[in-house]
């Protein structure tokens, strides 16, 4: 396996691992009624919001085809596309940075903020940051990181962890905002109501003096252009270019995978993301900068390019793909999984199901080998996904992935393997195959005996197989075989 | 060997050196491109359906559009200003002086002004580069009337004036005519969040009311008519 020798996310730093595996999380999750409640309520209205703006666009699909193949351009020259970035990003004013890992980027980051002598800076939301655990790096050197989103803030204050690419506080409804407004903001007005202007209301006045103050500014970047340097950021309110415009200082952190060709790319881009994303036209702030402008925003811009199992995904042929992630967050809103369980089941700061196939692949699957399974394979996420990812078929791939890895470490087949082994040989035989279906008509005998004493025992099969009747009714038996049924009808 | 070297040369063995490698840029592209959807939704001529597009989205997303003919814009701008109590404004170099003709507005102009200084000023007036009709967005460059960035971002109060021959039909057209070497803010509607429980709600760190000034020609009605209009169509 070519994927074994490219090094991965590494352990220990960063959120792209979770402390027990998707079924346990689940299971605690879906006992929370409250917190699906939320979920469904927030995710029917943003599905209802994309479908509607999606359906103005009547070159939908063709624009997808075209996201696809930029993004699969870039992939299969990425090299090249980040030289080209970094020598025009340098040309103009900006200074590039390498980072094999998290642990390296978090030390190129805290060397620079720590260079300005700045001890507090301001954040717009950033996957790749939260991915990379930069706050938590920072704060070990003694730096205060402000979160500026309003869901980042409302995590960031409720010391909670994000549930959602682009709403991290997805799983708190106005209410619990409000409770953790009123515990945790400095110098909020106790009389603040659960009207959500209200709540906008209270960030605004608690961020003003930040924004107006700050030396310094992180950002992630939702886009890079190779062939003129120009990064981008898309946001709604107000706080991006905050960050991106006031601070004199702008360090940007972003995945190598995050680049498009050229300028006129972003006309597709920017019809698809907004839409896909919010459920919006356009959302309401686009940012784009080129290296330094003088007199304008910013005089001093770094721009630091993350690795941390990109590479290594990069390598999987058939996983390369979830790499045209533009973290849209579309396949969460429609997974019936995710509506189900909420983000936090997942352990990593990618749920859902770019999740599923993106947070195995960064970190091995041996780091995250429940999630693969995380999915029904119903394939809505593949339906409205902007850049066309075949998350289901990815799913499949790397579930054998990941019993192949399991596989390579047991001397014994496992169970699954034992089991297909004997199933392969049952349907191989013709003869053996009729013999055991009629066979498995012995079933209804057994059932009928059993019902008798008990009649929730009729449904379950003894252990190991009682793990997949526990949540499932074992189908009955029919009288007769088809084969039987069909050598009667000749 | 440098983390640049490492990263690089991961990539190159993640996808094998030699003939398999797509040639960069080979994209098939078979979305309407710059110039086919004013073509194929907007026929020859009818700029103003584009125009009514426009206003259409901007008001869907809570922006309010005065629409004036090019002598009507200083009596319009006076209004706004007063409706909105903007005793402060600040102009951007550039901005034409005659549209402030009936405004009783103090003046400021960008001396290198710090965030703290432009906070304390009410609004901002600025034109803009272009407008895209089917997003209901507008794009400022910096360019002249316009200011640096910070200059339409900290004061809570935005009004852009507008050129019917601005507007634009879709996101092609709009990138057709940009300069990615300028700092680029596409603007769609005041400041807003979608963070609580998905719903949008207006108002957050950017200007939370967002006026615009829509220049039109001749041809089209005047303000005045429209405003005079709207009483007799709601009873």
């Amino acid at each position: 396996m070519t994927y074994l020798g490219m090094p991965t996310a590494p352990a220990g730093v960063g959120q792209l691992r979770g402390t027990e595996s998707f079924p346990a999380a689940a299971e605690t999750a879906l006992a929370n009624g409250q917190l699906r409640r939320n979920l469904a309520n927030a995710t029917s209205t943003i599905r209802a919001k994309r479908a509607a703006v999606v359906s103005e666009v009547p070159d939908w699909q063709q624009l997808r085809a075209a996201a696809a193949a930029i993004k699969d351009d870039v992939l299969a020259n990425l090299d090249s596309y980040l030289v080209q970035l970094e020598a025009r990003v340098t040309e103009q004013g900006g200074v590039v940075h390498w980072a094999r890992d998290a642990t390296e980027a978090n030390r190129i980051v805290t060397e620079l903020v720590a260079a300005t002598g700045a001890r507090e800076v301001v954040k717009v939301k950033s996957m790749a940051t939260q991915e990379i655990g930069l706050n938590q790096a920072l704060e070990e050197a003694g730096i205060l990181a402000y979160e500026t989103d309003l869901a980042e803030l409302i995590v960031q204050l409720g010391d909670d962890r994000p549930s959602h690419i682009l709403v991290p506080a997805i799983h708190r409804n106005r209410t619990e905002i409000r409770d953790i407004f009123l515990a945790e903001m400095a110098g909020v007005h106790p009389g603040l109501t659960d009207d959500p202007p209200a709540l906008a209301e209270a960030a605004r006045t608690y961020l003003r003096q930040k924004f107006l103050t700050a030396k310094v500014a992180i950002s992630g970047a939702n886009f890079a252009i190779a062939d003129t340097g120009t990064l981008m950021v898309v946001e709604s309110e107000g706080n991006g270019r905050m960050c991106l415009t006031l601070p004199r200082t702008l360090i940007t952190v972003m995945g190598i995978e995050k680049l498009l060709p050229t300028f006129s790319d972003l006309e597709v881009f920017l019809q698809l993301l907004p839409r896909s994303s919010t459920g919006e036209r356009m959302n309401p702030y686009t940012s784009m900068w080129t290296g330094v402008h003088p007199g304008d925003g910013p005089q001093e811009f770094h721009l630091v390019l993350l690795d941390n199992g990109r590479t290594a995904t990069l390598a999987d042929d058939r996983g390369r793909a979830a790499l045209r992630c533009i973290r849209c967050s579309a396949c969460l809103n429609v997974c019936p999984v995710y509506e189900r369980t909420g983000g936090h089941a997942y352990g990593s700061v990618y749920p859902g199901p770019i999740g599923a196939v993106l947070s195995p692949q960064l970190t091995g699957v041996a780091d995250n080998p429940s999630l693969p399974f995380a999915s029904t394979l119903c394939g809505a996420c593949y339906d409205v996904c902007p850049v066309a990812i075949d998350i289901p078929s990815m799913l499949v791939h790397l579930r054998g992935r990941v019993n192949a890895d399991k596989a390579a470490g047991h001397r014994l087949p496992v169970p699954e393997a034992a089991g297909m082994a004997a199933a392969s040989w049952a349907m191989r035989g013709r003869r053996r195959w009729a013999w055991l279906l009629r066979a498995a008509r012995l079933g209804r005998w057994a059932r009928l005996a059993r019902l008798s004493r008990s009649r929730t025992a009729r449904r379950l099969l003894p252990p190991p197989l009682s793990s997949w009747t526990r949540s499932r009714d074992l189908p009955e038996p029919p009288a007769q075989t088809f084969r039987d049924w069909w050598a009667e009808q000749r | 060997m440098t983390a640049r070297d490492e990263v690089l040369g991961r990539i190159r063995s993640a996808l094998g050196d030699g003939p398999s490698r797509p040639a960069a840029g080979a994209v098939v592209r078979q979305y309407r491109r710059a110039g086919a959807a004013a073509a194929e939704e907007f026929p020859a001529g009818s700029r103003s359906d584009l125009v009514e597009l426009l206003v259409d989205r901007l008001v869907d997303y809570r922006a309010s559009v005065s629409r004036t003919s090019p002598d009507g814009v200083a009596g319009v701008l006076g209004r706004r200003l007063a409706e909105h109590g903007i005793g402060s404004a600040l102009v951007p170099d550039g901005f034409p002086q005659q549209w402030l003709a009936d405004s009783a507005v103090e003046r400021h102009s960008d001396e290198a002004l710090t965030p703290a200084q432009l906070d304390r000023i009410d609004g901002v007036l600025c034109t803009c580069r272009l407008a895209i009709a089917e997003t209901g967005t507008i794009v400022l460059d910096s360019g002249p009337g316009q200011g640096r960035r910070a200059v339409s971002l900290v004061p809570d109060y935005l009004l852009i004036v507008l050129e019917a021959g601005q507007v634009v039909a879709g996101v092609p057209e709009a990138v057709a005519q940009l300069d990615p070497t300028r700092p680029l803010t596409w603007i769609s509607g005041p400041s807003a969040t979608s963070d609580i429980e998905l719903n949008r709600v207006e108002g957050v760190h950017g200007p939370r009311t967002l006026d615009v000034i829509l220049i039109e020609d001749a041809e089209t009605p005047a303000a005045e008519v429209r405003d005079a209009q709207a009483p007799e169509a709601i009873a």
